[in-house]
């Protein structure tokens, strides 16, 4: 009855640990552990329970184009049959997991193709937007925007991947005050009308983000994928207090000033990551509410994933498609369609938090923005801890500045080699030499950046940009700058120690190492996610 | 001692029976009077309740799923497009189809998602499926066809099939009446949409391709042929619609999902929102050149193939 669908979704909420406290479920990669806490000294943060969702989905998607928010025109009137107009959405990164169709991409695009036919619109371009991420598949894009618009407008060269390293594919349209240059699609410059269908998992996305740097290149990206950026951005999920969004909204001002039109739609989905009901369903219950039937299958789903291997395991992963809901829809102009999106967001997953920790504990689950139909490589693993995990709070870290952060992760030393080819050597030469996010940026981001073959892979394979893994380390700078020590449990030790982290067995014994740091009787804080949530620490 | 032989007992048992009489005999009919008909309750009084039950319902669930998919995925390899449409449904519908062929029911009743496909009935013509005792039986148990009347008016048809929507069963109703005569579709009947106004329940349109050349008005044998499926959005009558309007309205989203099937989406939406979507009724103009626009959708013609010419 807990999560029944026809009660009031709990809020989350903060268990104090004692000694009735249940073990609570970590994620770690491709399985899960359960981890008894210290009692007296250590608290857990439970995700709010999945918000309902739009009864009539379709219904609230053309409400919202037919009435945009902030100055801008119903999308009809936007429309007129010889103009030129690009749709452009959101990439395989968005949502995690990939969701069950229809994906609400694809909703959306139908309901602005509707609208555009009926106006005689006959100039459409369809593309993904992914700045330097890797290209999408077939299957990929048949799944985001539905085999109907696939059919429709891929076959003739309609739909496509942004390829921000074509040199006649960008132009660069101005600078920021700040010296920005902002290098944008160049379809996507000349076209009358540009509608961005977005998809919000965490306050991170959406706005000028968008486009600022889903349809940029190397050239934008640089002014705002930086160390000093990410060091200015607490966090960079708290658009008020973020380097990375205040460059984008420059960005998006020189974007406006240069007659690119926008008509942006997002969209915000609940954290019904693994459904109300299945074989994950308990992975986002209280442990204490579990049915008898979910211990069973938790017990049966551990003892079968000892004995699985590692592919397979993956592989029966990324086969799952999370059943979110659409929460909300709202369109017209970007920042004021902006604002609506994030207070949908804060509604779903803020749960507020009183104080910081000594320690943060986490455990990461076996996907992130990065490894969809993939491996989650050390650096991966990396970048969601400190980089997403870490980030996510309003107010202040929720680990005090010098405490130390213990990740529950296997992190392989693994790669897929088609996707994260850069990635390879950013591990073995990079790391090798330095794991110093300044270091790293002087002395090799513009040798991988430009690198021919890391280009080649990018535009022709399904290989991330040369510059990615990058990115991804300066992802996690602020929390590198801030905790006195990571350590990682489970893990790879060679890769742990690659990465600059110590590794450990068990927990306990992450807590002992992590008690030099901190000093004895630590207070402790384990953030429980996915599904998603965000600590509002005062 | 010794046995009496079978044909003596038999001939025994005759001989007390006949000796019974009546009541334990029929009596018989006096000379000079003609007994009257024996009441048959067949065609639109058929009483189908029988197959809605559950082990009518297990055999034909069995049925549907072993053989009649086999033989459709052998005969008509479906292609079914559309099923996304239907995410957002919740209870009993009605689905309308375009009529080209005994193979459509077989077709869509293996191709209607889950939950409906178990929870389905079929409208069927009172006149051809219910005309005899096992024909009746056969079409109620194999794909659970309820009796319309399409040659006379008659509320029994409609009541049915209204109190089924309401007990939560879904209605596939044919809108045509019957198969379409030269491969093109013919205007739609108000039945379906009629019975979508009152039981307000959401009509999905499903557009039908490529069984016309499996097997055909006029034909026996069945050809193989690939075919596609589409679902489209479902549609609720809107304020004070009426059947004919919004059955018209049916027809069209049906004309255009074959459009769809035949072009792709994003031209069939641009020509439904210009009004220019092919009907599916074919041109007005003579039969012969009815035929000939049909074109590739036309009848293949039969011509024996000959390895070697006859000299």
């Amino acid at each position: 009855m807990s999560n029944g669908r026809h009660l009031a979704p709990r809020p989350g909420f903060v268990l104090d640990v004692d000694r009735n406290s249940p073990p609570i479920v970590f994620h770690h990669g491709e399985g899960f552990k359960l981890e008894k806490l210290p009692t007296g000294r250590s608290r857990v943060i439970y995700p709010a329970e999945p918000l309902e969702g739009l009864p009539d989905p379709d219904g609230a998607i053309r409400h919202a184009l037919l009435n945009p928010i902030g100055d801008s025109d119903p999308l009809p009137a936007l429309l007129r049959p010889d103009m030129k107009l690009t749709i452009a959405f959101d990439d395989v990164s968005l949502p995690l997991p990939p969701m069950r169709r229809p994906d609400i991409r694809q909703r959306v695009i139908e309901a602005v193709l509707d609208i555009a036919a009926e106006a005689g619109v006959d100039d459409v371009h369809l593309i993904a937007a992914l700045a330097l991420h890797r290209r999408m598949t077939e299957d990929e894009l048949r799944h985001a925007v539905g085999d109907r618009v696939y059919d429709a407008f891929a076959p003739k060269g309609l739909l496509y991947n942004h390829d921000a390293e074509d040199p006649d594919g960008m132009v660069v349209l101005g600078e920021t005050p700040h010296g920005e240059a902002v290098q944008f699609n160049k379809r996507a410059a000349e076209s009358d009308l540009v509608i961005y269908v977005n998809i919000n998992l965490v306050a991170m996305d959406g706005g000028h983000k968008s486009t600022a740097t889903g349809l940029t290149g190397y050239t934008s990206l640089r002014h705002n994928h930086n160390v000093h950026t990410m060091l200015n951005s607490t966090s960079f999920m708290d658009r008020d207090n973020s380097a990375l969004h205040a460059s984008n909204w420059r960005m998006g001002k020189v974007l406006r000033d240069a007659g690119v039109k926008i008509f942006q739609i997002e969209t915000t989905v609940n954290n019904d990551t693994f459904g109300r009901e299945g074989p994950l369903s308990m992975l986002q219950k209280r442990e204490w509410e579990w049915s008898g039937r979910e211990r069973a299958s938790f017990l049966a789903m551990q003892q079968g994933l000892k004995v699985m291997p590692t592919n397979l395991k993956r592989k029966a992963f990324s086969t799952w498609l999370a059943p979110y809901e659409m929460t909300s829809v709202q369109a017209g102009e970007v920042e004021a369609v902006h604002e609506v999106t994030t207070a949908n967001v804060y509604r779903q997953h803020l749960v507020p938090v009183e104080g910081q920790t000594d320690i943060l504990t986490m455990g990461l689950p076996y996907i992130c923005p990065y490894n969809v139909n993939s491996i989650m490589n050390p650096i991966l693993v990396m970048c969601l801890g400190l980089g997403y995990f870490f980030n996510l709070y309003r107010g202040r870290p929720l680990v005090r500045e010098g405490g130390v952060v213990i990740i529950s992760h296997p992190t392989p030393w693994e790669f897929n080699p088609v996707h994260h080819p850069s990635y390879i050597d950013f591990f073995e030469e990079v790391l090798a030499d330095t794991t110093d996010p300044g270091k790293i940026e002087k002395k090799y981001e513009k040798r991988f950046a430009e690198d021919e073959w890391y280009i080649h892979l990018y535009r022709n394979s399904y290989a991330y940009h040369g510059v990615h893994p990058f990115y991804m380390w300066y992802w996690g700078a602020h929390a590198l700058s801030h905790v006195g020590r990571v350590i990682i449990v489970g893990g790879d030790t060679r890769a742990v120690r690659r990465l600059g982290f110590q590794p450990a067995s068990t927990l306990a014994d992450a807590l002992e190492m992590a008690g030099d740091v901190v000093g004895p009787q630590p207070t402790i804080t384990h953030l429980k996610n996915p599904p998603l949530l965000m600590a509002d620490v005062t | 001692m010794a046995t009496t032989p079978l044909t003596l007992r038999i001939a025994r048992l005759r001989s007390t029976i006949g000796r019974l009489g009546f009541p334990w005999r029929a009596a018989p009919v006096p000379p000079g009077v003609e007994p009257p008909e024996p009441t048959r309750q067949l065609k639109a009084e058929y009483d189908t309740a029988w197959a809605r039950r559950y082990p009518a319902r297990v055999i034909r669930a069995s049925l549907v799923e072993t053989v009649m998919r086999f033989v459709m995925s052998v005969v008509a390899s479906p292609s079914r497009e559309g099923t996304d449409r239907l995410s957002t449904v919740d209870g009993p519908v009605i689905f309308v189809a375009n009529h080209h062929s005994h193979a459509d029911t077989p077709l869509l009743l293996t191709s209607i998602p889950e939950p409906w496909r178990h929870r389905v009935v079929v409208g069927a013509a009172a006149d051809y499926f219910f005309a005899t005792r096992l024909g009746s039986a056969l079409a109620a148990l194999l794909i659970n066809a309820i009796p319309i009347e399409r040659t006379k008016v008659g509320r029994r048809s409609a009541n049915l099939a209204a109190d089924l929507l309401d007990d939560g069963w879904s209605v596939l109703i044919f809108p045509e009446g019957g198969r379409s005569p030269d491969g093109w579709g013919q205007p739609f009947r108000g039945g379906a949409a009629y019975l979508g106004i009152r039981c307000n329940v959401p009509v999905v349109p499903v557009h039908i391709a490529g069984t016309d050349r499996i097997l055909r008005k006029g034909h026996f044998l069945p050809s193989r042929s690939s075919t596609t499926v589409t679902f489209g959005d479902p549609l609720l009558a809107t304020e004070g619609e009426h059947a004919r309007g919004f059955a018209s309205r049916l027809e069209a989203a049906v004309a255009s999902l074959g459009d769809e099937a035949a072009s792709d989406w994003w031209q069939a939406r641009q020509r439904a929102h210009a009004g220019t979507s092919p009907g599916l009724t074919g041109p007005d103009i003579g039969a012969w050149r009815r035929v000939w626009a049909l074109g590739d959708r036309g009848r293949k013609s039969r011509r024996r193939r000959v390895l070697w010419p006859e000299l």
